[in-house]
């Protein structure tokens, strides 16, 4: 279990408990978290999942692996702190992430 | 006006198992999608691949799924319009009338939407400017290439829709070619091909740069592109074109009076009929308590709702359920019969 703040472009603040092994994504989506989509349903896919992850934070979560980048090379505004969100697996150690949502997923 | 049994709004593997149903249970139908061909997400997200839980298929790729359904509607007759989106929805005494994006409309008492998540439209600039100049100096597909013969076009995009037409158009254009990181997603030939020729000047490569702002009165005139340091650089262009893949968006099913649940569309799991009568849904973009979304569902959805559009389409003649096994009815319609 972690405690996972997600961010909207607007500045609201949803901190929520999400179960280890759901993804970030799957914590917005059942938390009903506005500004994620998730069109593809968590495969890779579509890149509408995209947050962006807390300098600090970055480089403790797990790397991205092959794939990610290439999605997201189509996201809306991405940054060097780029994610998608249906990667980033919830785990204890991820407990107090904070995560920003893009204004738009496309 | 081509009238018709039966509408069906997107080509992916549901409409098309809805279309063999359709015509099983001896209806006519048509598909429009608005993608230049057939398949929907299993042949523009993931051709390659596999899937692992479509009954009885232990191991398939999202390009044969695609092949073996249209392998399972050869029997069958039915008429596909692609790259024409439906955008109009309005009843008309018991039909509804349909109309697309490529002038084509259909007088129909069924239309059946099997759209996923939508149709897909390309991903665009995120600077407002950008509109400003869509479709006349800033593109995001290619129709007519000779336009940028002599001019300065700059393409944005790393995959190899970006690249390709940086290497097309470097023959006879001045081109340049952004992109947000150092790796490229395109065919490893075609970006050594590409390397080669920023080495030789022929393309002038600048990574880990976005578009950041357009300028220009009446036709483009510069741009400017940030770089990761928050560095800007302008360049004088004369077009823009921009590949950043495809999203899929609601588009027009948003305005045809249907109950809608965020992207999905509100439906009864004995016909999948929407709260209109004579439109349904099916496959991912419907939704009713315990909707999976799976490619299988689909199938069963559009199963049920082929049989709820026979009633709306032959109003004196009753329904028999028939099995393929063993009706001669089925089998001659199959082909197996004479």
């Amino acid at each position: 279990m972690a405690k996972i703040t997600y961010i909207t472009s607007d500045n609201q603040t949803h901190t929520v408990e999400v179960q280890n092994g759901l993804t970030v994504m799957e914590g917005a989506v059942q938390n009903d978290i506005p500004g994620i989509d998730a069109d593809c349903g968590g495969g890779m896919a579509c890149a509408t999942c995209h947050v962006y992850v807390k300098d600090d934070w970055f480089n403790k979560i797990p790397k991205k692996e092959d794939g990610e980048d290439d999605m997201l090379d189509m996201a809306f505004e991405p940054k060097t702190n780029s994610r998608l969100s249906c990667q980033i697996i919830v785990s204890d150690e991820l407990d107090g992430l904070e995560v920003n949502i893009p204004s738009k997923q496309a | 006006m081509k009238k018709t049994d039966a509408l069906i709004i997107g080509a992916g593997p549901t409409g098309l198992f809805t279309a063999h149903q359709l015509k099983l249970i001896g209806l006519d139908c048509e598909i429009v999608d608005n993608l230049d061909k057939i398949g929907g997400q299993c042949i523009e997200l993931y051709p390659d691949k596999p899937i692992y839980d479509i009954p009885a298929v232990p191991e398939c790729t999202g390009e044969e799924l695609t092949n073996n359904l249209l392998n399972q509607l050869k029997p069958f007759d039915v008429k596909f319009h692609l790259s024409e989106r439906v955008e109009e929805v309005k009843k008309e005494d018991n039909n509804w009338l349909v109309k697309t994006s490529g002038g084509n409309s259909f007088l129909t008492p069924n239309v059946i939407i099997a759209g996923g998540v939508g149709s897909f439209e390309p991903r665009k600039f995120s600077p407002k400017e950008c509109e400003k100049f869509e479709n006349k100096s800033l593109f995001y597909s290619v129709k007519d290439k000779n336009i940028f013969k002599g001019k300065t076009v700059s393409i944005f995009g790393g995959g190899d829709s970006a690249l390709d037409w940086a290497i097309e158009l470097s023959k006879e254009s001045n081109v340049n070619l952004i992109h947000r990181r150092d790796e490229f997603r395109g065919a490893q030939a075609t970006v050594d091909k590409m390397q080669a020729l920023v080495k030789d000047g022929k393309i002038n490569l600048f990574t880990k740069y976005q578009m950041a702002n357009v300028y220009g009165e009446k036709t483009l005139e510069s741009i400017d592109i940030k770089h990761d340091n928050d560095e800007i650089k302008n360049l004088k262009t004369e077009y823009v074109l921009g590949f950043f893949g495809l999203i899929m968006q609601l588009g027009p099913i948003a305005n045809w009076g249907l109950n809608l649940n965020k992207k999905t569309i509100e439906v009864d799991t004995e016909k999948f009929e929407t709260n209109q009568k004579g439109i349904y849904a099916v496959g991912d973009i419907c939704n009713y308590p315990g909707k999976l979304k799976l490619i299988l569902s689909g199938f069963h959805e559009g199963a049920l709702a082929a049989r709820a559009c026979f009633k709306l389409a032959r109003p004196n003649e009753k329904y028999r359920f028939e099995f393929t096994t063993t009706s001669t009815n089925l089998l001659k319609r199959l082909g197996k019969k004479e």
